[in-house]
């Protein structure tokens, strides 16, 4: 029965690895937020923060993090402010009329478009997906970004489906990592994209960049990451001292019989 | 060996002689269990253990959980956010359904094992199917609240089996869905019925534990209870033994919990529902792949169309349990003193365990043959190995008591 356990828990994962569509297998870096002690780099998600706010932001909403949760991040609550202050939202008046208003600490990430018809419309007719989730919604979803966001080239000169060669139409690009092959999103990050990077940290190049956006996103879609690992290490603890206990307890009460 | 009872304070006693609440726990504490039991059979403890779980994390849950198609996934994602520990809240929920699936199976091969179907315990064995069954409806309706992508084509392909009945059929799906569609109303009522059925199965689960008080433990030996000697006391033995084993269960739990919350959810459930978009491949939650595999492993037969089969070997192949303690008519309940029986256990063990896979995979291909294969496996074994062997084996000598193979095993010491 011990092999049934395990074979059940194998399940489990082949449920969820045995189909990939047409992909390289994701590259396998190391992040700061894997393993048991794994905590999010506050400069990274900063750096992160950046790149998604100045490139990611144009198409892509983050509707599910409010602007206070940027404290988590590092920001001082007004820097915070600074960065929502940059949009506007609706409000209903006294009067009764909307207005518009600055966006505040209370408010959700104001998404590009006003709402998926108007994102799909302005798209190909494909609503770029809000990334809030997105790294938990992805298989191996950090390294999958991260290859993603690296992984754009020129289509392989024999390239071919079903036997016939293929192209690529206009508004496609070829992405190694994106089931499939071909995707409808541009090359986000590219030599030419500039966002500013402080001065004593690594330099913004395009592997740096989407290194650090991931990481971003990562935080964006578990803020609570940190304390439910800090809270499980607890937890394991107590556990295996109850354990212990108990085990004592059972031994003895139990030493009389045969 | 005995305990004493305590002297009661005046009012447990003014309470007693009126309803006697505290005498009824002391049969509890007193109760005779066989002294044999081993560690399989401390997963019944670990069931129940998850059943409280469920129900106060679920109860917590539904204070902030929103029962509406355009609300439901976001007020997930504040649970995981905004609510005080929510994501703990969430995250025991939700890896506690896959928990309780894993313990109950393995109590239910334990059953296998040991014939704790077979008289005196049909009825232990009939509440604990149903128990399994209101679990798979809850464990459905539950997974689709969160109406992310998984949820809703989950409730889609399931709900749509039942189109798969002559006649009624297409009336009952649009009865199930309350409309034409998958849509808010069939999100309101899985909620409701998702927040009754736990309580329904808490009343089975009195059910079967009662009807198996009354008759008295089963054990590994798989002989009656001869004379005191071969008992404990349920208190401090069990409960000091089911304490400790709660423990390590509690650890593996909390390891999923904290360190892999999802690890057995499917990526797709955090992409909100979506009607218009179907996921590449539609898979349930790891417990209910075995029967995905053979609702879809089933062919036409006969003039049954191939859907409309599959629906009734999938409900078929757990409703066959309730036939166990007749097709197996041995009257040796321990699979360790029948050889045959034994290797027939292990052998629909894996059958199990290969169905699983089938039912992770694309039903296509070498995977369609083997599921086929083991579909029939299944059937096979029920219908008819079990009663075969049950028929024709011999098997070995029993132990004259409980105490007895214990007695011979200290003297060769």
């Amino acid at each position: 029965m011990r092999l049934a356990i395990a074979a059940g828990l194998a399940l489990a994962t082949l449920s969820a690895a045995a189909y990939a569509a047409e992909a390289d297998k994701p590259k396998s870096e190391s992040w700061s937020f894997d393993g048991v002690f794994g905590r999010y780099d506050r400069a990274q998600l900063q750096r992160g923060l950046k790149v998604y706010t100045t490139v990611c932001a144009s198409c892509h909403g983050l509707r599910q993090v409010h602007y206070r949760n940027l404290v988590e991040v590092g920001l001082t609550p007004s820097e915070a402010k600074a960065v929502a202050a940059q949009k506007e939202v609706d409000e209903i008046a006294d009067d009764g009329q909307i207005k518009k208003r600055k966006a505040d600490l209370k408010d959700r990430f104001v998404s590009p478009f006003p709402n998926v018809q108007a994102a799909a419309a302005a798209n190909n007719n494909k609503a770029p997906p809000d990334l809030s989730l997105i790294v938990k919604a992805r298989e191996n979803g950090a390294n999958y970004l991260y290859s993603l966001l690296t992984g754009y080239g020129a289509p392989p000169a024999d390239w071919k489906e079903d036997g016939k060669p293929k192209k690529l139409d206009t508004g496609q690009h070829y992405n190694k990592y994106f089931p499939g092959h071909v995707i409808a999103m541009s090359p986000p990050l590219t030599a030419d994209t500039s966002v500013e990077y402080p001065k004593d940290g690594p330099k913004p190049t395009v592997e740096q960049m989407a290194k650090d956006v991931t990481a971003f996103l990562a935080w964006a879609a578990e803020p609570s990451m940190e304390d439910r690992k800090r809270t499980g290490i607890k937890v394991m603890l107590f556990l295996l001292i109850f354990v212990g206990v108990f085990f004592v307890i059972y031994r003895r009460v139990w030493k009389d019989v045969h | 060996m005995a305990m004493q009872p305590a002297p009661q304070p005046r009012w447990m006693r003014w309470v007693d002689s009126r309803l006697p609440i505290f005498g009824s726990m002391a049969h509890f504490n007193a109760y005779p269990t066989p002294k044999n039991l081993n560690y399989w059979w401390t997963f019944g403890s670990f069931a129940a253990i998850t059943l409280v779980v469920m129900l106060v994390t679920g109860i917590v849950l539904a204070m902030h959980y929103t029962p509406h198609v355009d609300h439901a996934f976001d007020s997930i994602e504040r649970i995981m956010r905004d609510v005080n520990h929510g994501w703990l809240l969430r995250y025991v929920h939700a890896n506690g359904a896959a928990m309780f699936f894993l313990v109950v199976y393995i109590h239910i091969f334990r059953g296998l094992y040991y014939g704790s179907y077979k008289a005196p315990r049909e009825l232990v064995w009939w509440f604990g199917i149903i128990i399994l069954l209101c679990m798979m409806a809850t464990a459905f309706m539950g997974y689709v609240l969160p109406w992310g992508q998984m949820s809703y084509w989950a409730a889609k392909v399931i709900t749509n089996l039942f189109s798969a009945i002559p006649l009624v059929g297409e009336g009952i799906t649009t009865w199930l869905w309350g409309g034409f569609a998958v849509d808010n109303p069939t999100l309101n009522r899985f909620f409701s019925l998702h927040y009754l059925l736990p309580f329904v199965i808490v009343g089975l689960v009195v059910m079967h534990i009662w009807s198996f008080h009354a008759v008295g433990n089963g054990n590994p030996l798989g002989i009656d209870v001869k004379s005191p000697k071969d008992t404990l006391p349920f208190h401090p033995y069990y409960t000091v033994k089911d304490v400790f084993c709660i423990g390590i269960f509690l650890l593996v739990f909390a390891a999923f919990v904290f360190f892999a919350p999802n690890f057995m959810g499917h990526p797709d459930n955090y992409i909100p529902a979506d009607s218009l978009v179907t996921p590449a491949h539609i898979v349930p939650e790891w417990y209910f792949l075995p029967f995905y595999a053979i609702l879809r492993a089933t062919p036409d037969i006969l003039f049954i169309n191939a859907k409309l089969a599959g629906v009734i070997a999938m409900f078929g192949s757990i409703l066959l349990l309730f036939l166990l303690p007749w097709l197996d008519n041995s009257k040796v309940r321990s699979a360790n003193y029948r050889p045959a029986y034994r290797v027939a256990f292990w052998l629909f063990v894996i059958d199990c365990i290969v169905l699983g896979f089938c039912g992770a995979a694309a039903p296509e291909g070498i995977w369609l043959d083997i599921s086929r294969i083991a579909t029939a496996w299944y059937f096979f074994h029920f219908l008819i190995l079990v009663p075969i062997i049950a028929r024709t084996e011999r098997p070995k000598p029993l132990p004259f008591s409980i105490s007895e193979p214990v007695v011979k095993t200290a003297a060769r010491a």
